[in-house]
């Protein structure tokens, strides 16, 4: 079973070099941390920057400086302010290879739910909604089951969906996923340790399993 | 010409109860904090704020959200305020929430005299009920209708007597866009300077959409997420 910093470090292998990518809060946001050697990306937050660089040293935050996580952060070289309709106008129209983010649901037909949840938390949608409408690629990155043990992968979303047949992989503790465009979580790896079993007994929604599904090879 | 004015205080002397206001700022990263401060003192209430994020309890907009003063929020993200959530679930605050760059976009409209965008930002969900639903290229996109906001109020970094701003990294954000789109357009900024003194390439927002400027005073600037590492 992988820790969030596994998942993490997983979903880092997806990396190619030129990729701009947009990392959600939470577990994507440790993909930074993860970046294979020899490849270059580019971090975008969507609150206005492309080239993300690493939290800043202790006393050089800039108040002015900050992700869409809200943390203060640095720049690389190479890097660009811009404002919050150019952000997503750079989203909307596709210039962002991928987008890796958290979600309470994924269905298996790939819509997504990780927004409200109806009485109890409303957060809002941030920039969720339009990355999922627009993103070419789309990541999930979450755990297998919610804190009360229900799966998360599910035949139907039943919280308010963010975004409707998008997600195109899921990362979680127990195992890589594709969602097939014609409905149906794909099992790709396995997590160290973790059985066919296990994930099946952790997956509602449709899951299918074909041939011996390797473990995933993380270094 | 005088966009001038002495202070925060003079700035929003006409706004009154139930306008609906625009504020830029992300989190509280380039929030315009001394008309708030302000807007807290004239206490006007009945206010509907656009503003990407409702501040935290204790600063940004959450100052007006404890004394009542808001009657409803747009907002696309709002997670770091207690009391709003509660405001929220009791039904006391009008919320609407929207996508970022759905937020983004109607400023943007509204500022471009445009009176719709089209996105499919929220396409099948329940964000899209009661909305305008048109198919480009196969793709679906709701329309979206360009803000009206009596008054829009920024913060920039460097502003000239002409309203020209420049603003500093990521506390750009909306408040390029917001300047763009009030009726009247407040901008306060770190430092004012004489007309001539920046350089027009680098401008930001030209000074014909900004109606009145001031120098601000001491900013807080409160950091939300302080997160450092170590000098190894």
């Amino acid at each position: 079973m992988l820790d969030k910093n596994g998942i993490a470090k997983r979903i880092a292998k997806e990396l190619r070099d030129g990729y701009y990518v947009n990392l959600g809060i939470g577990i994507p946001t440790l993909v930074a941390n993860y970046i294979p050697s020899g490849i270059n990306v580019v971090l975008q937050s969507e609150n206005g920057l492309l080239g993300m660089g690493p939290f800043p040293y202790e006393g050089e935050e800039d108040p002015d400086l900050i992700n869409a996580g809200k943390q203060t952060i640095t720049t690389v070289p190479g890097s660009v302010f811009f404002d919050s309709a150019m952000s997503f106008g750079m989203i909307r129209s596709g210039k962002v290879n991928l987008t890796i983010l958290g979600a309470m649901e994924v269905s298996e037909n790939g819509d997504i739910a990780n927004w409200k949840i109806p009485g109890k938390m409303v957060k809002g949608m941030g920039g969720a909604m339009d990355l999922v409408a627009s993103a070419k690629n789309i990541i999930v990155a979450m755990q297998h089951v919610n804190k009360a043990g229900e799966s998360k992968l599910l035949p139907k979303c039943t919280l308010p969906l963010t975004g409707i047949r998008c997600v195109k992989k899921i990362v979680t503790e127990l195992a890589v996923l594709d969602v097939l465009p014609e409905g149906g979580f794909k099992l790709l790896e396995r997590a160290p340790g973790v059985s066919v079993d296990e994930i099946s007994k952790a997956t509602a929604g449709k899951l299918i399993i074909d041939g011996e599904i390797p473990e995933m090879k993380l270094d | 010409m005088n966009k001038i004015v002495k202070n925060a205080e003079e700035a929003v002397r006409d706004v009154q109860d139930g306008m609906t206001l625009m504020l830029g700022g992300f989190g509280l990263c380039g929030i315009p904090e001394n008309c708030i401060s302000a807007l807290v003192q004239k206490n006007v209430k009945g206010l509907t704020c656009i503003s990407n994020n409702a501040g935290v309890d204790d600063f940004g907009l959450g100052l007006l959200l404890q004394k009542k003063q808001i009657k409803k929020m747009i907002s696309s993200y709002v997670g770091e305020n207690a009391e709003f959530e509660r405001q929220m679930l009791s039904g006391e605050l009008e919320v609407d929430l929207i996508p970022q760059g759905t937020l983004a976009t109607r400023c943007l409209a509204a500022g471009y005299g445009m009176p719709v965008v089209y996105t499919p930002a929220g396409v099948g969900t329940e964000i899209a009920e009661g909305k305008e639903v048109r198919n480009f290229d196969g793709k679906d996109y709701l329309m979206e209708y360009a803000f009206k906001a009596d008054f829009a109020i920024v913060k920039a970094w460097k502003g000239d007597t002409h309203g020209n701003l420049i603003y500093k990294a990521t506390s750009r954000n909306f408040n390029p866009l917001m300047a763009m789109a009030g009726k009247i357009t407040i901008a306060e900024v770190e430092e004012l300077v004489p007309a001539g003194e920046l350089d027009p390439d680098q401008i930001h927002t030209p000074g014909i959409y900004v109606h009145r400027i001031f120098q601000g005073t001491s900013y807080e600037k409160r950091i939300e997420q302080r997160t450092v590492r170590k000098k190894s």
